[in-house]
């Protein structure tokens, strides 16, 4: 049995109310959206807020809308079903409908949001464990100690980014809408992520994520994720991949976007490999030989740690399976890649 | 300690528990509701499947404060309102679940029940890949999973007729 700390909990109406919640929280308050990734990680005690400030209510946080000139909001307490079962989405942003319908299992799909997945704790073996489980090895430096057991005498925590969807919406440059203590703000997700795995966003836990932004599809947009994990379902990603493709009219690549995750802190943009494919004509052999190129980059770039269940070099080795299966997947209008 | 209004298996009740409890805890140890199983208690297993307003939900993640104003339907529920419905006997699932066979110790049986009833009542007729999307989310340690979706199907079967 597992019980959560002791905390209080307020229900607040509007993003104003909460913002106010959480100011006069004194540093012990902690949204709630889902609760699918902060109540397990409270009954672990790797987070004791004496103040949740539920979200659940707050009518503007909720919903998708589209723009007449096709961009997209969607709120941050959105659920990743509604994300992923979204008839529209699914056509204009295949990578993150996909991304957000391997998540977990379904009734977690169900509980978690979109919002909830990018602010996603960071993960690692060592860390996701019970308050004894973590006392009888020594602590880590993410929590109650100093040192990092997956790189000895390692001064910086490398616990993994483990959010399916952040590089989907990294891949389609999305832009983060905030509210904080003195108004609020727009930032490209890419300018989220620090490398640190103890806190790897570049704002506080007592900033809210109101709505995520994305920009209109091109035309011509394709897009897939690739999600290894060992079993096919409920696993957090051993490895994940976002591609996107933007083509014109001849389906020749414009311009391409490729992000990984579950390998370090942040999520992994593959810049020089979205450079090889741009410019090659999907289906021909400028793109076959394009992929081999990616396949074996993806390889170099992307270098799995022991810091996530499940054995670092089985998922080295899967690293560019899944990049090629993922890139004809986004090629090919089909998807996700979930190979079980 | 607080009190809380919740709408459990078509009954309006007020139960006074810790402000932190969970919806698990609140339904076994303050109403007595067992059916919904404590499992792994962190979100892993879906042993402690209920509904809420219908959709599957895990109450070992849900706060009891965050079930007030929803519909929550456990394993408890689903005889009463299939004989308040007119129904005979066991409500189809359960009753599909008993001659299939699809139990061995019964701990994961009520989550999946309950994932099967949301999706039966979604979809009434759903492929054998969509029940095995459905209970993607419930671990079975003991029968291997097919004679639950043998069951499901035979449910589906039933409840059409």
């Amino acid at each position: 049995m597992l019980r959560l700390p002791k905390f209080s909990v307020l229900h607040p109406s509007s993003v104003a109310e909460a913002m106010q919640q959480m100011e006069d929280s004194q540093g012990q308050g902690r949204f709630l959206a889902g609760g699918t990734d902060l109540h397990p990680n409270m009954k672990h005690r790797l987070l004791e807020p004496k103040q949740l400030i539920a979200l659940a209510g707050i009518e503007e946080l909720h919903g998708i809308s589209f723009a007449d000139d096709g961009s997209c909001r969607i709120g941050a307490m959105t659920s990743l079903h509604e994300v992923a079962t979204h008839p529209r989405l699914q056509s204009s942003y295949p990578a993150l409908c996909q991304a957000a319908g391997l998540v977990s299992g379904p009734q977690l799909r169900h509980m978690g949001t979109l919002g909830g997945n990018v602010m996603l704790d960071t993960r690692c073996q060592w860390y996701n464990q019970s308050y004894f489980w973590r006392q009888a090895l020594g602590f880590c430096m993410k929590k109650d100690g100093s040192k990092c057991h997956v790189v000895e005498g390692g001064s910086k925590c490398v616990a993994a980014a483990s959010n399916d969807t952040a590089p989907a919406l990294m891949t389609l440059q999305a832009e983060l809408e905030w509210a904080q203590a003195n108004g609020q703000s727009r930032m490209p997700i890419a300018n989220l992520w620090q490398a640190d795995g103890i806190w790897n966003k570049k704002v506080a836990p007592k900033e809210l994520l109101v709505a995520i932004h994305l920009p209109a599809p091109s035309a011509h947009h394709f897009g897939a994720y690739g999600k290894l994990r060992d079993r096919g379902s409920i696993d957090f990603p051993l490895f994940g991949l976002a591609v996107t493709l933007d083509c014109n009219t001849d389906k020749t690549i414009l311009s391409a976007g490729l992000c990984a995750v579950a390998l370090q802190a942040r999520p992994w943009p593959l810049k020089k490999a979205e450079a090889l494919l741009v410019g090659t004509r999907l289906g021909d052999e400028s793109f076959l030989a394009a992929v081999e190129q990616v396949a074996a980059l993806a390889s170099k770039q992307c270098r799995p740690m022991p810091n996530i269940p499940g054995d670092h070099e089985y998922r080295q080795a899967m690293v560019p399976v899944y990049t090629r299966h993922t890139l004809f997947a986004a090629a090919e209008n089909r998807g996700p890649v979930h190979l079980l | 300690m607080r009190v809380f209004h919740l709408q459990v298996n078509g009954d309006t009740v007020e139960v006074a528990a810790p402000e932190h409890w969970t919806l698990l805890e609140v339904l076994r140890y303050k109403l007595g509701l067992t059916g919904s199983k404590q499992g792994c208690d962190k979100g892993d297993c879906g042993a402690c499947t209920v509904l809420l307003d219908g959709t599957p939900t895990l109450a070992c993640l849900c706060l009891a404060a965050s079930a007030e104003g929803k519909a929550i339907t456990t394993i408890e529920g689903l005889l009463p309102a299939h004989r308040a419905q007119g129904g005979k006997g066991a409500d189809p699932l359960q009753d599909a679940f008993d001659r299939s066979g699809a139990l061995q110790c019964g701990f994961c049986q009520p989550g999946m029940i309950l994932s099967a009833k949301a999706l039966l009542n979604q979809n009434p007729n759903p492929s054998l890949q969509e029940i095995r999307q459905a209970l993607a989310g419930n671990l079975c340690r003991c029968t291997g999973y097919t004679q639950i979706f043998e069951a499901i199907q035979a449910a589906a079967k039933e409840m059409q007729n």
